[in-house]
């Protein structure tokens, strides 16, 4: 690989743009293509098709036999309210990978004693939220059971079409968000994409054990195809 | 923590930066039970260092061996590796799969 493509895919991957290389597995030829021109792309089927999978893999074109690494960005998992499921939540999730943020306006809840190593923000969402940047290669999570938060960030969440939107709540509780959310211009769409109550159904009780629930769930949500993603769910 | 692709491919630039020679092994096709993958990155430097995974430890030693050779050479390689211990690499996977290496240097 050439100095220079090295240089720009490192690039685009800390500016959290997806590209894929491109590599001639015979000659060693290579070219980085950006995610702006995939559309102009000769190989623009394949590629869509590939980043979209997430999933790299050898492809024939023009006689050629064609390596396409995908580089997706790291995902992200944002968790609103820095309650005592989150605690065991953010530790979990970045041993997974995650970079994780938790948000909180209220000060006693987000302290750094009780969140040690996590970035921590003591902010409402409405200020908190778009510094972050969040995109579709977010989880996003909502777990402070107060709408005056929970709310708000969820409306970012569907905004910037995170990959998985999760909210605390039973399902009573839950409709009654959908009420206030609808009145908020939120569509019938957007609320379908929140899963709430939140995490697969495993008879999880302590908040450990909702935390493995809640990063199967977006475990599941990230991986599976569709189908299967239904019946995990 | 373990390492990112992003750390590893950050990694490769800053060894060359650096002025050591560095070689990319990226898994490319598997077969059957693969430990890592399609698309996994493993980097090499000159002094045999090196970061990630492209097996989770079943052919490591033999690749960073093949790099320190494209290092040198320039020349990209395909390695495979299989089950069967009859490869020349003289490793395999212990989970039964077969994968393929491409290995080139970076610069």
């Amino acid at each position: 690989m050439q100095l220079a493509t090295l240089a720009e895919l490192n690039a685009e991957r800390a500016a959290r743009r997806p590209a894929i290389l491109v590599t001639d597995v015979a000659s060693g030829e290579q070219r980085l293509v950006k995610a702006a021109a995939i559309g102009t792309d000769p190989l623009s089927n394949e590629l869509t098709t590939h980043l979209r999978m997430g999933k790299s893999g050898m492809v024939e074109a023009a006689g050629k036999r064609l390596f396409l690494n995908v580089y997706a960005p790291t995902a992200r998992l944002v968790i609103i309210g820095a309650v005592h499921i989150s605690q065991a939540l953010a530790p979990i999730a970045k041993s997974l990978g995650y970079d994780v943020t938790v948000i909180d306006p209220r000060t006693a809840f987000a302290s750094p004693e009780r969140f040690p190593d996590v970035p921590l923000i003591a902010e409402w969402p409405d200020v908190a939220l778009p510094p972050l940047n969040v995109d579709h290669y977010t989880a996003f999570v909502a777990l402070t059971h107060d709408p005056k938060i929970d709310d708000p960030a969820l409306l970012h969440a569907f905004a910037r079409d995170c990959f998985y939107i999760g909210a605390l709540g039973s399902r009573k509780t839950h409709a009654k968000r959908g009420d206030r959310l609808r009145a908020q211009g939120a569509s019938d769409a957007d609320i379908a994409r929140i899963h709430a109550p939140i995490g697969l159904a495993i008879g999880a009780v302590s908040p450990s054990e909702i935390a493995v629930s809640i990063m199967a769930q977006i475990t599941a949500t990230l991986r599976l195809p569709a189908k299967e993603k239904e019946q995990a769910a | 923590m373990l390492n990112r692709d992003e750390d590893i491919l950050r990694a490769a630039e800053d060894w060359h930066k650096t002025g050591h020679g560095v070689a990319l092994a990226t898994v490319v096709e598997t077969w059957g039970s693969a430990p890592r993958p399609v698309g996994s990155n493993l980097v090499i430097n000159d002094e045999g260092t090196f970061l990630g995974s492209v097996s989770g430890g079943c052919v490591e030693g033999a690749v960073v061996t093949e790099a320190l050779d494209v290092i040198t050479s320039g020349q990209p390689k395909m390695l495979e590796f299989g089950v069967a211990d009859e490869t020349a690499w003289n490793v395999g996977l212990s989970c039964g799969g077969t994968i393929r290496v491409f290995v080139e240097k970076v610069g």
